[in-house]
């Protein structure tokens, strides 16, 4: 009801396309900034991002402490890398490292992998199914708050750990590597990897828009409230696990997706991408950046992948305690991450001005994407 | 920023009759509640109950502090498990989980006032309203409020505050609040659990009148306390001691009633006026006139004249 009037009206209600052209513009920007090095860089912390981003939906508007998503782009990113080992062996081909560890036999649960549309197809259904099943079976039972973190992180160490233990199908500890085309595309051509940034930053971008759309639609206003009092919303009339399951299960495709572009682009999927470790990592960019916001996620990701990579390049020995002051800094000074920067110093400003106005419906999400 | 705009009849009194005969139950949708025991490992908070509301009838449930009357509502709402049988138009609630009771038309407030702080005051309707929505809808974005979204807005008073986030309303707006989404939602039993407390007279009176309203076509159970709320508005009365029915009927029959004055009092005259003084004092009610026995001299005349009607 307190729509904004007038021009700059106009510009807020419209935000997003403003953002999203200032995405596009920073997007095809890059790649005239950045070596090819860098740009490859980029292109992978796009990756972590995606995850991020799903987790942005499951844990900073649904309430879910997602810890495990390292299973779900593991299990994207190592059906990729499947696909693209047989694709190089060629059709009836073995891959390589079968041929140095096993019996030379392709198993048959590899077959199906051959075929790019069956890949593409089990890399969204696939975890949407496993996130479907678990997360109907958890939280219809109610299993939720610090249960449920614990339980994904087990989840995900017992994944790691499984494919660890399969070196005969899945190259074990050293996972898979030295991949050299990907659906026909030679990945030593830095046209074709300039490609896979394009389409993991644009993926992103569609990812980044079907979260605001969640958020804005009345099923976000639900799991906001699922969120908040999940008993209340019970004698609403609803059954909140519903709620949850749809969001756990979109944060689970994303990260699939995630990892299934993770591998084309950094060359290699192994356990160490997958495990309990990674999947902690995923949070940090979420915390930093602000978890209940539309952008925070992304840029928080970006943000402290670029920074990790270049303090560890600086200071090699010590740069981790930079890391760890960060997160101290923004726990202590800024709990809901660095989006609140802005809509705080807002809220601020109108309180000194003194012009009582409600939060923008949607809460603090709407403002950080119209900011945008 | 009161609901002063209850319409007492005329043009705005249609929209909101619309709305609240939305649900229309017929006459014989009552609520049945027989041999109902709630078990906390062996102590029974609520012991063998039995209890038939119609609607129209605004049942007030009154008792002294553990008698069962909240756990009474929880136990029909699905959030205790109990025993017996629970109908509401011939379908059981018990046994069901919270929503689906929800679903069959029983809905409930909470003593302590409970939206969704989170959300605003119209985010929170248009939430309690969606339960009737398809899910597919949804995934798509509110782009005009309600129809019965913004009935219920008026006839809650909160109009002018649908924009703010609920979590700042004052506590008796989150009351209404909470009734306005047990209206939105079409619930055809409302169950409120000390819907009054912590109100002023002026916001008691109103809510008074707004449950009258509702009540006409409803079933309306209320705990309550407040004896002065209870005599003005209640049609009938409960009262329960220690898990049972100690006595049922009109609010001057069951005033009247020597075992629950007993109850109430504990043994005749001034001493004991003091004791349930103390005992309800600390529900922050009127507690000086709950207990003494002039009072229960002013029967049904307290009430507003014409709505019997």
């Amino acid at each position: 009801m307190n729509r904004p009037r007038g021009v700059m009206g106009q510009l807020k209600r419209s935000g997003w396309l403003v953002g999203l052209a200032v995405a596009v513009v920073a997007v095809f920007l890059a790649p005239q900034l950045l070596d090819a090095f860098r740009l490859g860089l980029l292109a992978k912390y796009l990756c972590i991002a995606m995850v991020a981003v799903g987790i942005g939906l499951a844990w900073g508007q649904g309430g879910m402490l997602v810890l495990g998503q390292g299973l779900f782009f593991g299990l994207g990113g190592y059906m990729m890398a499947m696909h693209m080992k047989l694709d190089d062996a060629g059709p009836g081909g073995v891959p390589d490292f079968m041929n140095l560890y096993g019996n030379n036999m392709v198993p048959g649960w590899w077959e199906p992998f051959r075929s790019a549309g069956f890949t593409l197809a089990a890399i969204v259904l696939l975890p949407a199914m496993v996130a479907g099943l678990l997360g109907y079976a958890v939280f219809t039972r109610r299993v939720r708050g610090a249960y449920f973190a614990i339980l994904s992180q087990a989840l995900v160490a017992a994944f790691a750990t499984w494919v660890e233990s399969q070196q005969k199908t899945t190259g074990g500890f050293n996972g898979m590597t030295n991949f050299k085309g990907w659906f026909g595309f030679a990945l030593n051509d830095p046209v074709n990897k300039q490609m896979l940034y394009y389409i993991a930053a644009f993926v992103l971008i569609a990812m980044v828009l079907i979260v605001r759309w969640l958020m804005r639609s009345r099923f976000g206003e639900l799991l906001l409230a699922v969120r908040d009092q999940e008993n209340r919303v019970r004698f609403l009339g609803y059954d909140p696990a519903w709620s949850k399951v749809i969001a756990y299960v979109v944060a689970a495709v994303f990260a699939a997706i995630g990892g299934a572009l993770f591998v084309p682009i950094v060359g290699m999927i192994n356990p160490k991408n997958v495990g309990v470790t990674p999947s902690i990592l995923f949070l940090a960019g979420v915390v930093l950046g602000g978890r209940t916001t539309l952008l925070g996620p992304v840029l928080g990701t970006i943000a402290v992948r670029w920074a990790e990579t270049g303090l560890s390049e600086a200071y090699p020995s010590i740069w981790q305690y930079f890391q760890g002051a960060l997160f101290v800094l923004v726990i202590a000074f800024l709990a809901q991450g660095a989006a609140s920067i802005g809509p705080g110093f807002k809220a601020l400003w109108q309180r000194l001005r003194g012009s009582p106005r409600g939060a923008p419906p949607g809460g603090p999400a709407q403002a950080a994407g119209a900011a945008a | 920023m009161n609901p002063t705009n209850i319409p007492p009849d005329g043009a705005r009194a249609s929209l909101l009759d619309r709305t609240l005969d939305q649900a229309q139950p017929s006459e014989q949708d009552y609520l049945e509640v027989l041999d109902l025991t709630v078990d906390f490992d062996g102590f029974k908070a609520v012991d063998g109950v039995k209890l038939t509301v119609t609607p129209g009838d605004l049942r007030f449930l009154i008792g002294p502090n553990g008698a069962g009357k909240t756990t009474i509502i929880d136990a029909l709402t699905g959030l205790v498990p109990a025993k017996g049988t629970a109908q509401f138009a011939g379908r059981d609630l018990l046994g069901l989980p919270p929503h689906r009771i929800v679903r069959l038309g029983v809905g409930r407030t909470f003593q302590t006032a409970s939206v969704i702080e989170g959300l605003t005051t119209l985010q929170n309707l248009d939430v309690a309203a969606g339960l009737h929505r398809s899910a597919w809808s949804r995934f798509r974005r509110r782009r005009d409020v309600p129809e019965e979204v913004t009935e219920v807005l008026e006839t809650i008073g909160l109009a002018d505050l649908a924009d703010v986030p609920a979590g700042i309303l004052a506590h008796g707006q989150k009351q209404w609040l909470e009734i306005g989404m047990l209206l939105v939602q079409r619930a055809q039993v409302l169950l409120l659990d000390e819907p009054v407390a912590g109100m002023s007279a002026a916001e008691r009176e109103q809510t008074g009148q707004l449950l009258m309203r509702i009540g006409r076509k409803r079933v309306v159970v209320v705990v309550e306390h407040d004896m002065e709320f209870l005599r003005s508005f209640a049609d009938s009365v409960t009262v329960l001691h220690q898990g049972k029915v100690l006595a049922e009927g009109g609010v001057a029959e069951v005033q009247a009633n020597p075992a629950v004055i007993e109850v109430y009092l504990g043994a005749p005259a001034p001493a004991a006026a003091e004791q349930a003084g103390t005992t309800s004092a600390a529900k922050a009610t009127p507690a000086a006139r709950v207990a003494k026995p002039a009072s229960a001299a002013l029967p049904t005349q307290a009430k507003p004249a014409g709505r019997e009607g």
